[in-house]
C-alpha cells in the first residue's frame, strides 16, 4: 500500500503520546454558567429563540439559523436562561451568546432514533443535518449542510474524511477512529448516499496504524469506501494537501473543493452527521484534547459546547505548573488565549497548555535567505519575500508573489532559523487585502 | 493569572534549527579542510586562519557597537566568513593583509549593506578578490615545501598533466583550503546530510563545468584531464561552500539550478580561455550579482496553478 503525501511541509514534534492512549472520557460539569455563542460558524449569527428566564433542556434549539450560510444552535445543558449578551470567545472578539445556568440535571428533550433512516430521501437527510446545527469542526466552522449542497451534486466524485490529524498534540480524531470506527463508516455512508457518483475516502496518517486497521476492518464489505494511508507530515490534513494526496487534484484559492469534485469532512463532523441522521440528535458536544507539559492529567474528553474553559481545565486536566501559554486548537494553527473565561465551542479541538512559550523565547533576526520556508510552504510561494512585502505594506508585490494563496498553515514560521514571524505578517496582509476588496 | 498568559499569532512552536546552529554546522563541515590545510602548510596557516576569524568577529563587534545596533557575533556568521576567507588565501600571505581582508569582508561587504542577510556578494570571496586586485603578487605566488612554484592548475595548463592522487588528497600548492578535494567532499557530504545545503547548486555547478571541460577543454573528452580540473583550484570549495552561501544564492529551487549551471559555464570559460588558470572566485562573485535577476524569473507557480492552465486549454 502506497503512502500518499504532498510537496512541502514540516515535521514538528508530535507530542501525541501524552493523550494517545487515553480513552475518550465524558465531562459534564454539575454547576456553573454555560455560555453558548450564537456564532460558532462562518456566516451570520443565529437568532436567539429563547428568552431570559426560560428553562431550556439539553438538545433544545435556542438559536435559529438566520441566513443561507448560518447554523442552528442548541443547548448542551438544562437550566434557566440567565442572559443573552455579548461575550468574549477564543479569538478575542465579543459575540452574542446565550448564558444558561446549569442545573446539573442534563434533562433532555424527547427524541427518538430514526430507525428507518436508510429509507429517508436525500432532502430529508440534509434537513436533519441542517436542523442539527452541524458545522465543520476543524475550527473554521463552515455550515455542513451548505457544504453538502453544492450546485451540482452529481459532479462530486469523492467524499474525503479527514483523519490525518496532522496538528501535533491533538488526539481527539484518533480516539474517535479507534473507539467508534463503525460510526465513522456509517456516517460516511450517509453522506455518500446524498451523492450519486461519489466514492468515500477515509484518509489517515501513518502514525495511526491501529486506527487504520480498525477502519479497514469496518470498510471491508463496502465497495465504494477506501481507507488511505497518508505520510505523516504537517499540514497533511490541510484541505488542499489532503485532496492532492488522496486524489491528485489541485486546489487553489480561486476554487472550492466542490469545484474539483471533492468534499472534505472532519472526523467529528462525520460523527455529528451520524448522530443527527440516525439518533436525531443535534450537535451539542465535541471531543476536546487537553494536553501539554503544564497539564497534570492529559486526556480526551467529550465536552458540552458552552462549558467554561477555565472550569474545564480545573475539573479535568488541572494545572501541574504555571502555564505561560494556553492555546485553543493545535500548536500550528490554534489561537493563543489570553483569557480562560471563554466557552468551548463546536470548533474547539484542544486546549494546549505549555509551561514555556517557544515563540517569545526566540527573537527574530535577519532573514538569511536559506530557502527553508520556500521548501516548507505547501502553497509553493515564497514566504520570506511575501513577509517582506507585507511588512512594507507593498500590496502589488504581495499579489505578484501570489500571497493570497497562503493557507496560513504556519510551516514557514515554524521552520525559519532566523525565527521570523512570517505567517503572522502574511496573514495580516492577506486579511487587509481581502477586507479592502470587499469594501 | 489570566493577564500573565502570552499571546501571539500561530504557529506556537518553532523548529530547533537557528541561524547559529546552521553556522555551527558549516564550521563543523569546514573542519576537515581546515585541519588538512594546517597539516599541509604548517603553523603559519593556523595563524592566518586565526587572524582572519578574529579580525572578522572583532570588526563586526566594533561596527555594531559604534552603530549601536544589536551585536550579532553570537550567530557565528562572522566566524564562518573569517574561516572561509582564510581558506581562500595563500598560507604565506603577510599577516596584515589577512587582517585587512577580514575587515573588508565584514565592514565593506557585509555591514555597510545592512548586516547578515543583506549583502549581495559573498563577503569572503569579495575580500579575496579585493586582495587579489590590490596586492596581486602576494596572492598569486604560491610556495610549497619552500619552493616557489605554480599551482597544479597552472602546471596542468602548461604541461597538460599532474599527479591526480596528490591533488585528490591535497598535498599540493594552493590556498590554505582549496587543495584537498577529499576533505572538502567530506564536509560537503556532511552539509548535505544535515540538509544545511541542498544538492542543486553543487550538482549543477560541477555537472555543467564537467560538460564544458569535456567539450571545450584543452584535452577534449579526456576523463583524467577532467578529474584533474575538478580536483584543482577552488572549484570544490567553491561549489560546496562558497556558491551555496544562502544570502548570495537564489532562494527558489529552479533559480538554484540556473545559478549552479551559470557558475559551471563561467568557471569553464575563465579556466579555458581566461588569462589565469583560476576562475572560481570571479565566477561566483559575478553570479552573485545576477541573483536578483535569476530569482525574478524563477518565481515558482503556486500550488494548483497547473490545473488552471489546463482548464483554460480545455475551455
Ligand atoms: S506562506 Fe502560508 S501557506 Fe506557505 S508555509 Fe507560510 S503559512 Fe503556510
Ligand atoms: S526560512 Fe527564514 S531565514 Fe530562511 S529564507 Fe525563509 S525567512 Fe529567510
Amino acid at each position: 500500500m502506497s503512502v500518499l503525501t504532498f510537496k512541502g511541509g514540516v515535521h514538528p514534534y508530535s507530542g501525541k503520546e501524552y493523550t494517545k492512549n487515553k480513552a475518550i472520557d465524558e465531562y459534564f460539569p454539575e454547576n456553573g454558567l454555560f455560555v453558548i455563542p450564537l456564532s460558532q460558524h462562518i456566516g451570520s449569527p443565529a437568532t436567539p429563540i429563547v428568552k431570559v428566564g426560560d428553562r431550556v433542556l439539553v438538545n433544545q434549539k435556542i438559536g435559529e439559523a438566520s441566513g443561507f450560510i448560518s447554523a442552528n444552535v442548541h443547548s448542551s445543558v438544562s437550566g434557566i436562561v440567565k442572559a443573552i449578551d455579548n461575550r468574549k470567545v477564543a479569538n478575542g472578539n465579543k459575540v452574542p451568546c446565550i448564558i444558561i445556568e446549569n442545573d446539573g440535571l442534563y434533562e433532555k428533550t424527547n427524541s427518538m432514533d430514526n430507525e428507518n433512516y436508510l429509507e429517508f430521501s436525500k432532502e430529508e437527510k440534509l434537513e436533519l443535518i441542517k436542523e442539527a446545527g452541524i458545522v465543520g469542526m476543524g475550527g473554521a466552522g463552515f455550515p455542513t449542510h451548505v457544504k453538502l449542497s453544492p450546485p451540482k451534486p452529481e459532479n462530486i466524485d469523492y467524499i474525503i474524511v479527514n483523519g490525518a490529524e496532522c496538528e501535533p498534540y491533538l488526539t481527539s480524531d484518533y480516539r474517535r477512529m479507534l473507539e467508534n470506527p463503525e460510526i465513522i463508516v456509517e456516517g460516511l455512508k450517509i453522506v455518500l448516499s446524498l451523492f450519486d457518483n461519489a466514492k468515500g475516502i477515509i484518509a489517515v496518517e501513518d502514525n495511526k496504524l491501529d486506527a487504520i486497521v480498525r477502519l479497514r476492518k469496518c470498510v471491508s464489505k463496502e465497495n465504494n469506501i477506501e481507507v488511505k494511508t497518508l505520510f505523516t507530515k504537517y499540514p497533511q490534513g490541510g484541505e488542499r494537501s489532503l485532496i492532492y494526496a488522496t486524489t491528485k487534484r489541485c486546489l487553489d484559492s480561486s476554487k472550492l473543493p466542490a469545484d474539483i469534485g471533492c468534499i472534505v469532512h472532519n472526523i467529528d463532523t462525520i460523527y455529528a452527521i451520524y448522530n443527527a441522521v440516525v439518533k436525531n440528535l443535534p450537535l451539542t458536544t465535541r471531543v476536546v484534547t487537553i494536553t501539554g507539559d503544564a497539564v497534570r492529567y492529559p486526556g480526551n474528553y467529550i465536552v458540552p459546547v458552552g462549558a467554561d474553559i477555565k472550569q474545564f481545565i480545573d475539573d479535568t486536566g488541572e494545572f501541574k505548573d504555571k502555564a505561560e501559554k494556553i492555546i485553543s486548537g493545535g500548536p500550528m494553527m490554534g489561537m493563543a488565549l489570553h483569557d480562560l473565561n471563554i466557552p468551548v465551542t463546536k470548533g474547539t479541538s484542544a486546549i494546549l497548555m505549555f509551561k514555556k512559550d517557544e515563540v517569545s523565547a526566540c527573537k527574530p533576526s535577519n532573514c538569511i535567505n536559506c530557502g527553508r520556508c520556500v521548501n516548507a510552504c505547501p502553497s509553493r510561494i515564497i514566504p520570506s519575500r511575501l513577509a517582506k512585502a507585507a511588512d512594507k505594506n507593498n500590496e502589488d508585490e504581495f499579489l505578484k508573489l501570489n500571497g493570497l494563496e497562503c493557507i496560513e498553515c504556519g510551516s514557514c514560521s515554524y521552520i525559519c532559523p532566523a525565527k521570523r514571524q512570517l505567517t503572522q505578517s502574511i496573514k495580516t496582509m492577506k486579511k487587509n487585502i481581502l477586507s479592502n476588496k470587499r469594501k | 493569572m489570566s493577564d500573565l498568559l502570552n499571546v501571539s499569532s500561530n504557529p506556537h512552536v518553532r523548529d530547533k534549527n537557528s541561524t547559529s546552529s546552521i553556522m555551527l554546522d558549516v564550521i563543523i563541515a569546514l573542519l576537515p579542510t581546515t585541519i588538512f590545510g594546517i597539516y599541509n602548510f604548517g603553523y603559519r596557516a593556523f595563524i592566518v586562519i586565526m587572524l582572519t576569524i578574529i579580525s572578522c568577529v572583532l570588526s563586526e563587534f566594533l561596527y555594531q557597537k559604534c552603530m549601536k545596533t544589536d551585536i550579532t557575533i553570537k550567530d557565528f556568521s562572522a566566524v564562518v566568513t573569517g574561516l572561509l576567507l582564510a581558506l581562500n588565501l595563500p598560507y604565506d600571505i603577510p599577516y596584515w593583509m589577512a587582517i585587512i581582508g577580514g575587515i573588508f569582508a565584514i565592514i565593506i561587504v557585509k555591514q555597510l549593506f545592512g548586516g547578515i542577510g543583506q549583502n549581495f556578494m559573498n563577503p569572503a570571496l569579495a575580500a579575496r578578490c579585493f586582495l587579489l586586485l590590490s596586492f596581486g603578487t602576494n596572492m598569486t605566488v604560491f610556495t610549497y615545501d619552500s619552493i616557489t612554484g605554480a599551482t597544479p592548475l597552472k602546471v596542468i595548463r602548461d604541461t597538460g598533466s599532474f599527479d591526480l592522487y596528490k591533488m585528490f588528497i591535497g598535498t599540493t600548492a594552493g590556498t590554505i583550503g582549496e587543495t584537498s578535494a577529499i576533505a572538502i567532499l567530506i564536509g560537503g557530504i556532511y552539509l548535505l546530510a544535515k540538509r544545511v545545503i541542498d544538492i542543486r547548486i553543487p550538482f549543477a555547478y560541477l555537472a555543467v563545468f564537467s560538460l564544458f571541460i569535456l567539450f571545450f577543454g584543452n584535452e577534449k573528452f579526456d576523463i583524467y584531464y577532467l578529474a584533474l580540473q575538478l580536483c584543482g583550484g577552488g572549484i570544490m570549495l567553491g561549489a560546496f561552500f562558497m556558491a551555496t552561501d544562502y544570502v548570495t544564492s537564489p532562494i527558489t529551487s529552479r533559480g538554484r539550478w540556473i545559478f549552479g549551471a551559470l557558475l559551471g559555464i563561467l568557471t569553464g570559460i575563465f579556466r579555458v580561455f581566461g588569462p589565469n588558470a583560476e576562475g572560481v572566485s570571479f565566477a561566483i562573485i559575478f553570479c552573485n550579482l545576477l541573483v536578483p535577476l535569476i530569482e525574478k524569473i524563477t518565481i515558482p507557480k503556486p500550488f494548483g496553478y497547473v490545473s488552471k492552465k489546463k482548464e483554460a486549454k480545455n475551455e
